[in-house]
């Protein structure tokens, strides 16, 4: 049923249709609406979950990797600085192949203490070994986290379902809820391929030396791999059951166009308006959504990219002493292919500046008006920067 | 599309009016969109929060720049916030007030419309005698300045959503909705 509903809510509802079985949660800044809502499932009994409220980020997804070890669906949300303490257990849940899902709420980095919209956090543990999946509206968010309960059990990966602060998080819209029975039809009961069991004792995440430690490592990747094969035939079973697909990489009216606008989260959903504007005005401009970034479809974006001239990449994010990240992955993904377009990278929208669609549309005519990239990063809408350092003698 | 902006302060139930009207303009059909000046809300600090509407998908996600309407929940915000700013010309301004704005110099090129949203929400027992809780009471001015949402919407929403005082706060729109003033330009 069609519902307004804020996109914190919205990951909520999912988690009750995926029928979580332990939640744990840090509830302060920078946590969200997310687990406020759960606990409250949880506390009138709407959700027949444990509920933990743990001590730390760092205890909170600690406390997960237990539950998810003993075979149980898990699920915690966080953000930021939260995200960061998760950092050594991040390694652990994968390491460990342990499904647990994980909202993330993209918020900037302190200091300077800021809890508005940006990527860097989550892209900060890219090689972490989670499946990252971006959003960018209140219906993604809800799919996307019933989706990535899937996702995780299939391969023995966590997920984490990222969605920006503010412009998302807080944000009211219609969102299609659906009813548990069909929710129960897309996603059974988890059938855990290994947990601790007192009738099956196993040693779990004991040492491993050198023989065998690599292969271990070269299991996460193939599981990887496996995740990107996966997931078009798990969203053609969730569209048989609700109608709704979103894709791992969406492109629009990239096939003619000239310049193709590359991004992720809401700025995705602003640049649609933006480019439907433009293509009105006759401009030849496409736009590619990317939403998985980990794994990174690298062979979808090689064919949907190819016949443009211009590939812009908007990046809510940066590496320092480098660029924007996805104009990063774009770039590599790219290098070894004879020939392909140049990529232009433009940084926007850091700690929650908004991305107006006069910035996207403006990133479009620099891009259209240029003749080669004359650096790595454009930095869109800078106020007037102090350079001097004073350095001590 | 429509985007309407709401000044008050931490505590009146700015953000809760967005998210209400929300729900009654899409029980209305509409397609909406609302949130709140993405800050750190407190008690009695100056809040914003918008609202759009479309009969179509909305797609943009920025903050409001130019809003078609403004609705004041706090007139003593006036003297600080420049209220008018970005609104479009001949927009409507929904003020919380007893009695017309002596100067109206800075409301020159819009509509304005005043209701003692304060007095309704103090009659119905909605917050403290010095916190009153004026929300739905602006939202029932709005509807009929606007000639939506229905007020069977609003009811509803409000029946939907408020855990507390759902009687008073229907009472309390339908009083506002009834007793709005709109100033005609020659006043």
């Amino acid at each position: 049923m069609q519902q307004v509903l804020e996109g914190s809510h919205a990951v909520a509802e999912a988690v009750r249709l995926a029928r979580a079985q332990v939640i744990s949660a840090y509830p302060i800044t920078p946590q969200t609406h997310i687990v406020e809502r759960l606990s409250e499932y949880c506390a009138d009994g709407t959700l027949d979950a444990r509920y933990l409220r743990v001590e730390s980020e760092h205890s909170a997804l600690a406390a997960l990797i237990g539950a998810a070890s003993s075979g149980v669906r898990t699920f915690t949300a966080t953000s930021s600085q939260g995200l960061a303490l998760m950092h050594e257990l991040l390694h652990w849940a994968s390491g460990a192949r342990l499904p647990i899902v994980m909202a993330e709420v993209n918020r900037a980095m302190a200091p300077g203490w800021n809890i508005w919209a940006d990527q860097t956090d989550s892209l900060a543990q890219r090689d972490t070994g989670w499946i990252q999946l971006y959003c960018e509206d209140g219906q993604e968010v809800l799919d996307t986290t019933i989706q990535a309960y899937r996702l995780a059990e299939w391969v023995n990966l966590p997920v984490m379902v990222i969605l920006d602060a503010f412009f998302l998080s807080h944000t009211y819209e219609p969102v299609d809820v659906p009813d548990q029975e069909a929710a129960d039809r897309f996603l059974p009961p988890y059938q855990p391929r290994f947990m601790l069991d007192l009738e099956n004792p196993c040693a779990f995440s004991q040492l491993a030396p050198p023989n065998i430690y690599m292969e271990m490592r070269y299991n996460i990747q193939t599981a990887m791999d496996e995740s990107l094969a996966y997931f078009d035939q798990m969203e053609t079973e969730f569209e048989g059951i609700f109608g709704r697909r979103h894709g791992a990489v969406e492109a629009i009216q990239c096939e003619d166009a000239e310049v193709i606008l590359i991004t992720s989260g809401t700025v995705t959903s602003t640049s649609r308006q933006v480019v439907a504007d433009l293509r009105h005005k006759g401009e030849k401009v496409g736009l590619l959504k990317i939403k998985l970034f980990r794994p990174f479809p690298v062979s979808r974006i090689r064919e949907l990219t190819g016949t443009a001239s211009k590939l812009a990449v908007i990046d809510r994010n940066f590496s320092f002493g480098a660029s924007g990240i996805f104009a990063q992955e774009i770039r590599a993904a790219l290098c070894n292919l004879p020939a392909h377009p140049p990529v232009y990278g433009y940084i926007v929208g850091l700690g929650g500046r908004d991305v107006t669609t006069e910035v996207i549309e403006n990133i479009y005519y620099l891009t259209k008006n240029s003749t080669a990239p004359q650096q790595e990063s454009v930095w869109m809408g800078l106020h007037e920067v102090n350079h001097a350092i004073g350095h001590p003698r | 599309m429509m985007e309407i902006r709401f000044h008050g302060r931490g505590g009146q139930g700015t953000v809760v009016a967005t998210i209400l009207l929300a729900k009654a303009f899409f029980q209305d059909g509409y397609y909406v969109q609302s949130f709140p000046l993405f800050g750190v809300e407190r008690r009695g600090a100056p809040v914003e929060a918008y609202l759009r509407l479309d009969r179509k998908e909305i797609l943009i996600r920025t903050n409001v720049y130019t809003p078609d309407h403004v609705v004041v929940l706090d007139d003593t915000l006036l003297e600080g916030v420049d209220v008018t700013f970005g609104l479009k010309p001949g927009g409507w301004i929904l003020l919380n007030k007893p009695s017309p704005p002596a100067d109206l110099e800075p409301f020159a090129g819009f509509k304005l419309a005043f209701v003692d949203a304060t007095q309704i929400a103090l009659k119905n027992l909605l917050g403290t005698r010095t916190h009153p809780i004026v929300n739905t009471a602006m939202m029932g001015g709005l509807a009929r300045v606007l000639g939506m949402p229905a007020m069977t919407a609003i009811a509803g929403a409000i029946r939907n959503e408020v855990p507390s005082k759902p009687k008073a706060n229907i009472k309390a729109a339908e009083m506002a909705y009834k007793r709005v003033r709109v100033l005609e330009p020659d006043e």
